[in-house]
């Protein structure tokens, strides 16, 4: 019975992937497919002058830009289903290859303010709930506004101008020094490159949660299952160790789960501001640089990885939750 | 010497003469905002009295809005705080003031709350209920009172999401009985009970008060109060109408001293059905006068103009001019 509904459940969760990741590609293929992006200026560049009409038309014909869009959607969705996401115009070589490694240096860093902002707004969340209505309260519910307000790139900036020209304590971008070999970088050099960029993505996805938080608990707090708790002689610390930390973790966690998106798209702004080497960098590269297999490739890669945020949500729920773990079982 | 020996009561006498319990005067409002920033009172409770003694169960008696819920977090200091309480409550003797209330919860007071969802949805049923025993074998304790009140052992792991309605009134009745507390506060503990959990949980209620403990039993159902107490104490919109010992609910009432008492009584099916016209009004409706006068059947002018004072005797005791 329970192999049953969890095979199904897989199933059932293959099948909205599927047909979400097929819905995405005809999408976005429609979209670059009608818009100026000629894909052959971007892959010849400067050289442009020096390519005949007839050369042209040889490309087009080679790379099938005569055919109508239909069957160049599903050529190109036929080599995907191949393992084949294409090459990349910017980087010259294969798509895969490219967000893979991109996404090892994003990942590092969506890694480090996914955890942090995670646990700072749960804790400030927490702060703010068991001391309502009073001045560190109300800091703390600023704070947050003005954080949902702020946008990414702009505290990004304000980080740069105080933490690197003025302090001058970490570098300004990039993922790694300047003119030293891959090979010659330290560990240090990685993280003192990545501290900035994470610091102002952790800043950013504090609000969410916090302000989260902080509803749930006083939602909790004035309960009648704390109520009576108290009637018992619960108090304080314990009272909230108790009864309270169990019922708002959970909606906590599987926020912080299905925030993968804003985590993604955060990412891409402050990756831009740092010029720092990763995935979010390379979709804005290659929207602007005309690089279409590069850019439907991370928009598929994008999808799942929200997709795979909010799976984790969901089945967290069905594991912690013990309502709705029993009617699993 | 035999003056001076009356005076000097043995320690015995005093302790079972000292009420567990006693509220004298008791005015409760709630500060509230109305047309944007103006402040107002809004009087809920005033001039509540009630005295319980060990091994007595006082039920308090009244329809919804009377105050009855209100004077259970009154006694636990587990009022919203925007509430304004004046008045004495007394217990063994000493006022409770707000320490001594948090030092007191589960300890010497106990509450059986009156929703099933005073359960904490997301822990089992057996740690929730071992938080009120004290000392160590919290578990062994814990199993022989759910053994007790008729829980088959594994309700202990079981989620209260799990329990049917009459089972979580089980488990709250449970923790009562397992506090050490002197003073039980049963608030509305009977409803929705079948005919046979209702006698159960009547008769667990009254082993507590064999065991030598204070009931208070807060109910609207005066046919299982006038079953369990000993004393029933009958609330109009905030105010203590009338404490009459359970004797005396007999006949067509002619021992009920409150003209509301008698209405209530009278408006048992067995008594006759007689219904009282009109509803209770909010205690600030009325102005002046005593606060029964629009539906009273007895009144005079003397009762549009005064309050009446209440009159104590023999434990018993009822606020009208006419008694």
């Amino acid at each position: 019975m329970r192999t049953k509904r969890i095979s199904l459940y897989i199933l059932s969760q293959a099948a909205k992937l599927l047909t979400l990741l097929i819905a995405i590609s005809i999408l976005s293929f429609m979209l670059v497919s009608y818009s100026p992006i000629d894909p052959i200026r971007a892959y010849i560049g400067g050289d442009m002058l020096r390519v005949s009409p007839e050369q042209r038309a040889n490309i087009e014909e080679y790379w099938g830009l005569n055919e109508p869009r239909v069957s160049q959607y599903l050529n190109w969705a036929n080599s995907i289903l191949h393992g084949d996401l294409g090459t990349s115009l910017l980087y010259r070589s294969p798509v895969a290859q490219v967000i893979a490694e991109r996404f090892v240096a994003s990942l590092a860093l969506m890694a480090i303010a996914w955890l942090l902002s995670g646990i700072f707004g749960f804790i400030l969340g927490i702060i703010a709930g068991m001391k309502k209505g009073t001045w560190i309260d109300r800091l703390i519910k600023g704070y947050c506004y003005v954080l949902s307000a702020t946008p990414t790139f702009w505290l990004g900036l304000v980080v740069v101008i105080v933490f690197s020209v003025w302090l001058g304590w970490f570098p300004i971008g990039l993922g790694t020094p300047a003119g030293i070999l891959e090979q010659d970088v330290s560990l240090t050099d990685y993280l003192r490159h990545l501290f900035l960029p994470a610091l102002t993505l952790s800043i950013i996805g504090v609000a969410n949660i916090a302000l989260h938080t902080r509803t749930k608990l006083v939602e909790t707090l004035n309960s009648e299952f704390i109520w009576f708790a108290k009637a018992k002689g619960e108090k304080g610390l314990k009272l909230l160790w108790r009864h309270g930390l169990r019922n708002i973790s959970l909606p906590a966690i599987s926020l912080q789960f299905a925030s993968f998106g804003e985590l993604f798209g955060g990412a891409v702004l402050t990756e831009q501001v740092f010029s720092y080497p990763g995935l979010g960098q390379a979709i804005v590269e290659a929207g602007l640089g005309g690089d279409v297999p590069l850019l439907l490739g991370i928009v598929l890669f994008s999808t799942i990885f929200v997709y795979v945020g909010n799976l984790m949500a969901d089945i967290l729920y069905k594991v912690i939750d013990p309502r709705i773990r029993k009617e699993w079982n | 010497m035999k003056l001076q020996q009356k005076e000097e009561p043995l320690p015995d006498l005093l302790e079972k003469d000292q009420p567990l319990l006693e509220v004298k005067d008791l005015s409760l409002s709630f500060r509230q905002y109305r047309e944007g920033l103006r402040e107002t009172d809004l009087q809920v409770i005033s001039k509540l009295d009630i005295t319980l003694y060990k091994k007595e169960i006082v039920a308090v008696v009244g329809a919804s809005g009377s105050g009855k819920s209100l004077l259970a977090s009154a006694i636990l200091g587990l009022l919203p705080e925007n509430a304004f309480l004046r008045g004495t409550i007394n217990f063994k003797g000493k006022p409770l003031s707000p320490e001594r209330q948090e030092h007191l919860r589960g300890e010497e007071i106990s509450l059986i709350p009156q929703s099933v969802s005073a359960l904490d949805p997301l822990m089992k049923t057996g740690k929730q209920v071992q938080a009120v025993i004290k000392g160590k074998n919290k578990k062994a304790v814990q199993q022989e009172i759910f053994d007790k009140v008729g829980l088959p052992s594994k309700t202990s792991n079981s989620y209260p999401f799990e329990l049917s309605g009459g089972m979580v009134r089980r488990v709250l009745a449970a923790t009562s009985l397992a506090s050490s507390a002197d003073l039980i506060i049963a608030d509305e503990p009977t409803p929705g009970l079948d005919p046979f959990a209702l006698k159960e949980t009547v008769n667990y209620i009254k082993q507590l008060a064999e065991n030598g403990k204070g009931v208070i039993f807060i109910t609207h159902d005066i046919e299982t109060a006038l079953k369990i107490a000993d004393k029933v104490a009958v609330f109009y919109a905030g105010q203590t109408v009338e404490i009459a010992k359970v004797e005396n609910f007999c006949g067509s009432g002619e021992n009920l001293r409150h003209p509301y008492t008698k209405a209530l009584w009278n408006a048992l099916p067995q008594n006759g059905f007689v219904p009282l016209p009109g509803s209770q009004p909010l205690l600030s409706e009325v102005a002046e006068g005593c606060i029964f006068h629009p539906r009273c059947p007895v009144k005079t002018d003397l009762c549009k103009k005064k309050q009446p004072e209440s009159k104590s005797k023999n434990g018993e005791m009822v606020r009208c001019f006419y008694a």
